[in-house]
């Protein structure tokens, strides 16, 4: 259902408080709970939950044409699906526009980040590559489904091994896994949405938190030697940001980040091992 | 080999010059309201319609008017043929363009309305959304669509690691040294607001804010053109 205008005034008060509904701190997620595989027919696969908030993510691999303009490097394509199972608010069709941008944000996060070696992806130069494909299906929405996607992407992605190739025949043996990983760097990134609620600024929302929400910004965050670098950002929703305003989420994106990536990419790491 | 750090810009361009900017205003004289606006080869064309009653009635507003916005490229507005029609990409820029003039944009007191921006891209070279942007505040102003300021977009970049203004196709492309990073954004032509912002590519948090800045003293030079443009119109 939606949200109704006296919650959502309710929410926007208590922030200003420093309050949230469930007795969170402002900046702080819900609990996060990582599980691999979902599937043994994948090349990798992931659950995570943060909260309620529920997605599965698989990786399978694909062989294609490389573009044009970059002859010898592997592709990835990234879909979320927004599946009627998730929420009522979803319906059945062709994806909308929800479903398209949370998939790009999500792409973008991986791609720019330089996580997977596209390098190590050409089996011919110029002819063939493999493509990873990312599928990222929301299976209970209880908000910032950006987040909970890139994080199960990732998760996926960690997890995921090369198929077998038959180099005679030109193809996937598909079934069968070879002991080879898919290439990846050290540049995992994780992605923090942060949300603007009147004055207050939010991290992980609820879905009626994210009802509240005025404006979003995304951060797609990947370790750089003991920094960090930000590779890939999505303002989204209405409400305009003044220098300050922005020049703040970008610190507290960063700064979270440094909190919580630790523990976060050894999590993935150890539950997604094989 | 030791390689050359980004000093000159490829076309010879100062970092904080703009290409050369375009603007033609009622381009369309069958819409409300139209503009071209170009930065260099890259040239956009936007034409506005509306406030009208927006169908299906299901998705009126009975509180405010709507917004909605289609962006798309000529097929042969790119060296590799684009296939007619929308797709994740252009659906996804429609949206954020979308977001980026709502709050200039004072169609709340048209309930159950809709104001229709379509945005076709002729030429491409970089910069396409930002200059469908400017587009699209031109058209929106030309229409007499009420407006609070008009809109003003830049794509700032840092290559290697230098932060230059309105990139072109090469710049985009850059690989050596830090690379590319492409940040299109908009402000807000009066109250200096920021609506839009996307990133791709490799850059610090202090990187990000100085790219920032250069993008709001960029976009004064775009909200000077519009002015000048629409000062011209006489109907």
């Amino acid at each position: 259902m939606e949200t109704s205008n006296i919650t959502r005034r309710r929410i926007t008060e208590y922030l200003l408080e420093g309050k949230r509904f469930d007795s969170r701190k402002l900046l702080e997620y819900r609990n996060i709970e990582i599980e691999s595989p979902v599937s043994n027919k994948a090349e990798g696969s992931a659950f995570v939950r943060i909260g309620k908030t529920e997605v599965a993510a698989g990786v399978k691999l694909g062989v294609s044409e490389p573009y044009t303009d970059s002859e010898d490097l592997g592709t990835l394509v990234t879909t979320v699906e927004l599946s009627p199972l998730a929420s009522e608010r979803f319906e059945l069709g062709p994806p909308k526009i929800e479903a398209i941008e949370l998939a790009r944000v999500v792409d973008r996060g991986i791609r720019e980040s330089g996580f997977i070696d596209f390098n190590k992806l050409c089996i011919k130069s110029g002819e063939k590559v493999w493509t990873v494909f990312v599928d990222i299906y929301p299976l209970n929405d209880d908000g910032n489904l950006i987040d909970a996607s890139s994080l199960a992407a990732v998760a996926a992605l960690q997890n995921a091994v090369m198929p077998k190739y038959n180099e005679k025949t030109e193809r996937v043996e598909f079934g069968k896994w070879t002991s080879k990983k898919l290439p990846l760097t050290e540049h995992m990134p994780l992605t923090l949405t942060l949300h603007k609620i009147s004055r207050s600024i939010i991290l992980d929302p609820c879905r009626e938190e994210e009802d509240a929400q005025e404006t979003r910004v995304s951060f797609a965050i990947s370790p750089k030697g003991k920094d960090c670098m930000i590779n890939a950002m999505q303002k989204g929703n209405e409400s305009a940001l003044t220098q300050d305003e922005i020049s703040k989420m970008i610190d507290t994106a960063v700064e979270e980040w440094k909190k919580i990536y630790p523990a976060i990419a050894e999590k993935i790491k150890k539950v997604t091992a094989r | 080999m030791i390689k050359m750090a980004y000093t000159k810009r490829f076309d010879g361009r100062a970092f904080d010059e703009l290409r050369k900017m375009k603007v033609k205003i009622g381009v369309v004289p069958r819409a409300d309201g139209s503009a071209l606006f170009s930065f260099g080869d890259t040239i956009a064309i936007a034409a506005v319609y509306g406030p009208r009653p927006l169908h299906p009635q299901h998705m009126q507003n009975p509180e405010k008017g709507v917004l909605r916005v289609n962006y798309d490229m000529l097929p042969f507005s790119v060296t590799e043929r684009k296939k007619p029609g929308p797709n994740r990409r252009s659906s996804e820029i429609s949206k954020v363009i979308e977001w980026a003039l709502s709050p200039a944009v004072r169609i709340d007191e048209f309930p159950n309305t809709v104001v229709d921006i379509f945005i076709q891209v002729l030429q491409a070279n970089a910069s396409t959304r930002c200059a469908a942007i400017n587009a699209a505040a031109i058209a929106l102003a030309h229409a007499g669509v009420p407006m609070n300021e008009l809109v003003g977009a830049v794509s700032i970049g840092k290559i290697d690691k230098s932060i230059v203004a309105d990139l072109i196709k090469e710049e985009e492309d850059y690989e050596d040294g830090e690379g590319a990073t492409d940040m299109p954004m908009a402000f807000t032509s009066r109250s200096n607001k920021l609506c839009l912002l996307q990133l791709d590519g490799k850059i610090s948090g202090e990187e990000l804010k100085e790219a920032i800045k250069a993008g709001e003293k960029a976009c004064k030079k775009v909200y000077a053109e519009q002015k000048k443009a629409l000062k011209m119109v006489k109907e």
